[in-house]
């Protein structure tokens, strides 16, 4: 738990090396992912739904915070402004279900375009607007580094905070409700059970995906890019398309959480665009441990479970959020993970 | 669209600027002498606010109060700096980001605990509430013409302390070189905490001045804040210059798109819809006004840094 002065992100190596059976850091992976898992099947079976859309809530912002982590951990990119993603993929589901439900179209010029209310659309449209948006912002926001960069990517969402604040068709600050929740084919989405396992394959796709990606050629790129990118220019490779191509991805998949999020609270408001939620997502890969393929999970669960029993016993409870990511912070850089599981290898 | 109308909203611009540029001065010295990103600066607003709200309230003096607030600012600040950021000055601006998040978190909480959720009353001396016409026959009340006069005051004494005085001497070899004067015999944790508790005392002052204004409440540093980070970043972090600059930049046209964009809009639009449309661009316009600025010179206009 020594604080290693690094003064650039995390130099820990993407991906373990060794793919031994079981060590610590397996076990508490699989423990991690079990009891994900496992409790609200328990608490579906005794008829607590509150807790089977808890675990829903923490499963979602674990995938936002996997997209997040991809950036901050992975690529060294401090975004500042995923939450304009994740509201974005929200605003998605909301409004695809608002035309669904008046049985009127989304747009009439230049095509025709009708409200949806069917997840694997929404999903789509969620993921590839997301990309969208995020090869725009990123491709202004990789010309700068540093603290610019920070406050480059928290403008932008600010921008689009503000524009859904004070845009009145979807509800401006009061936001959009979804009365149904958006449908899949052959699936019951309204089920909490049902829809707690889509959120967990979605969590589990999000989380191969970045590893499969961190394992790969590109993988490699990226961490190099992220530790000294003037050698991956030397060996050839332009650092800015590399970076760019992660920060997409990495929009797309929080873009994606958002989308669930919003169908699992019935409700898309401009809270989940505002600063204050990019932060709390910053917070939660760092709880759970930066650039670490289980951290956002690990750290989710954490923010989470402190929100709701804390927040339980004290309206105060962000006082002690505060205290405890400070110690984390300045004394316990490498967070959960690196608590339960120990270090990465080669840090 | 007459002109008394564009002379009172350009005032509102220059005010809003002011203050904005009291609160950007602190953070553009801290990141350029200290290196450090402090999201925490909105806090020193809020206590600055709070404090003079509290003392104006219990002995009746609006000055008292204000200096009271400057001087908790200040105290607020030289604690957090000994306690908290003297530590974050050699990490990464991930840590810098994070751990001042932690500290709004926890004097946000920390004051809603104390002083409860409702907003404080805070209300401008009686000797400043009343109008001064200006030429063209203009209204303006007396106490948002004084903001600027202050604003325009503690730019100018700013200006002097650093080109003038040892200190400021100290500031700007600080900000060119920190390991030169630390071996020149220059105490240079002492110049550090001064300089934190200095930018927040002029934040703990914008914030008991506008506090009069508007409300005395929690979480009023954070709009405020943000703002005041597109204006270092439009001016060049770490320059004083840049700073006035961008917040004056800011804050006129933040004002002036509020009022003028809905007016443009209705001109080809139905109204109801350029209400809409006007007010959402202008919500957004200072941000595309940065990311134009950015795109084009990344360092912002008067970087200090490179």
């Amino acid at each position: 738990m020594i604080n290693t002065t690094s003064r650039s992100a995390p130099e820990v190596a993407p991906t373990p090396r060794n793919e031994r059976a079981l060590d610590r850091k397996g076990v508490v992976q699989i423990a991690l992912l079990a009891v994900l898992l496992i409790l609200p099947v328990a608490a579906y079976v005794m008829g607590e739904f509150y807790y089977v859309n808890l675990a829903s809530r923490i499963t979602i912002i674990a995938m936002a915070a996997v997209g997040l982590n991809l950036a901050i951990g992975y690529g060294g990119m401090v975004s500042f402004g995923h939450a304009a993603y994740f509201g974005l993929g929200g605003y998605v589901a909301g409004i695809g279900a608002y035309h669904a439900f008046d049985a009127t179209p989304f747009m009439t010029w230049p095509i025709s375009l009708p409200g949806s209310d069917n997840l694997l659309v929404l999903w789509l449209a969620a993921a590839l607007l997301c990309a969208l948006l995020a090869l725009v912002i990123g491709a202004i926001s990789l010309r700068t580094t540093g603290v610019y960069f920070i406050m480059i990517t928290l403008a932008f969402a600010q921008m689009i905070y503000y524009f859904a604040n004070s845009w009145p068709t979807y509800g401006g600050e009061d936001g959009l409700p979804i009365y149904l929740r958006n449908s899949l084919p052959f699936v019951d989405s309204s089920d909490p059970l049902n829809y707690f396992l889509i959120c967990f394959v979605g969590l589990l796709l999000a989380m191969a995906l970045t590893s499969r990606l961190m394992k790969s050629r590109f993988g490699a790129a990226l961490t190099m890019a992220r530790l000294n990118d003037v050698r991956l220019a030397t060996s050839g490779i332009n650092p800015y398309p590399v970076r760019l191509v992660a920060f997409v991805i990495s929009a797309a998949i929080t873009g994606l959480a958002g989308a669930l999020y919003a169908d699992l609270n019935g409700f898309v408001s401009p809270t989940v665009l505002s600063w204050h939620f990019s932060g709390e997502l910053m917070v939660i890969v760092i709880l759970g441990g930066v650039g670490r393929l289980y951290g956002p999970l690990a750290g989710a669960i954490l923010f989470v479970m402190m929100e709701t029993f804390l927040g339980g016993i004290t309206q105060y409870w962000q006082l002690f959020l505060g205290l405890v990511l400070l110690g984390v912070v300045l004394f316990a850089k490498h967070g959960v993970m690196g608590f339960l599981a120990g270090r990465e290898r080669n840090e | 669209m007459s002109v008394t109308l564009l002379i009172e909203q350009l005032l509102n611009g220059l005010q809003l600027g002011t203050m904005l540029f009291l609160m950007a001065s602190g953070l553009t010295l801290v990141f350029g002498v200290m290196g450090l990103i402090n999201l925490a600066h909105g806090s020193f607003y809020m206590v600055g606010a709070y404090a003079t709200a509290a003392v104006a309230a219990s002995t009746g003096s609006f000055l008292t109060g204000l200096a009271a607030g400057m001087a908790a600012a200040a105290v607020a600040g030289a604690l957090v700096e000994l306690i908290v950021i003297r530590r974050l000055y050699h990490r990464s601006h991930l840590d810098q980001v994070l751990a001042t998040f932690a500290l709004i978190l926890i004097f946000s909480e920390g004051t809603r605990w104390l002083f409860g959720s409702s907003p404080l009353r805070l209300s401008p001396p009686s000797w400043l509430t009343g109008f001064v016409t200006l030429p063209g026959d203009t209204r303006y009340p007396t106490y948002r013409l004084m903001l600027i006069g202050v604003g325009v005051v503690i730019a100018i004494a700013l200006y002097l302390l650093i080109s003038r005085t040892r200190l400021g001497m100290r500031i700007r070899a600080g900000e060119s070189d920190r390991e030169m004067i630390g071996a020149l015999g220059v105490n240079i944790s002492k110049l550090y905490t001064v300089v934190f508790a200095l930018g927040a005392s002029l934040a703990g002052l914008a914030g008991a001045l506008v506090g009069a204004l508007q409300s005395v409440q929690v979480g009023m540093g954070e709009p405020v804040l943000i703002l005041a980070f597109v204006v270092i970043v439009i001016g060049g972090i770490g320059s004083i210059k840049g700073a006035l600059f961008g917040a004056l930049l800011v804050g006129v046209v933040d004002t002036l798109g509020r009022v003028y964009l809905p007016i443009l809009f209705r001109a080809f639009m139905p109204p109801s819809e350029a209400a809409g449309v006007g007010a959402a661009l202008a919500a957004m316009l200072i941000y595309i006004l940065m990311a134009i600025i950015l795109a084009f010179k990344p360092k912002g206009l008067f970087s200090a840094h490179d």
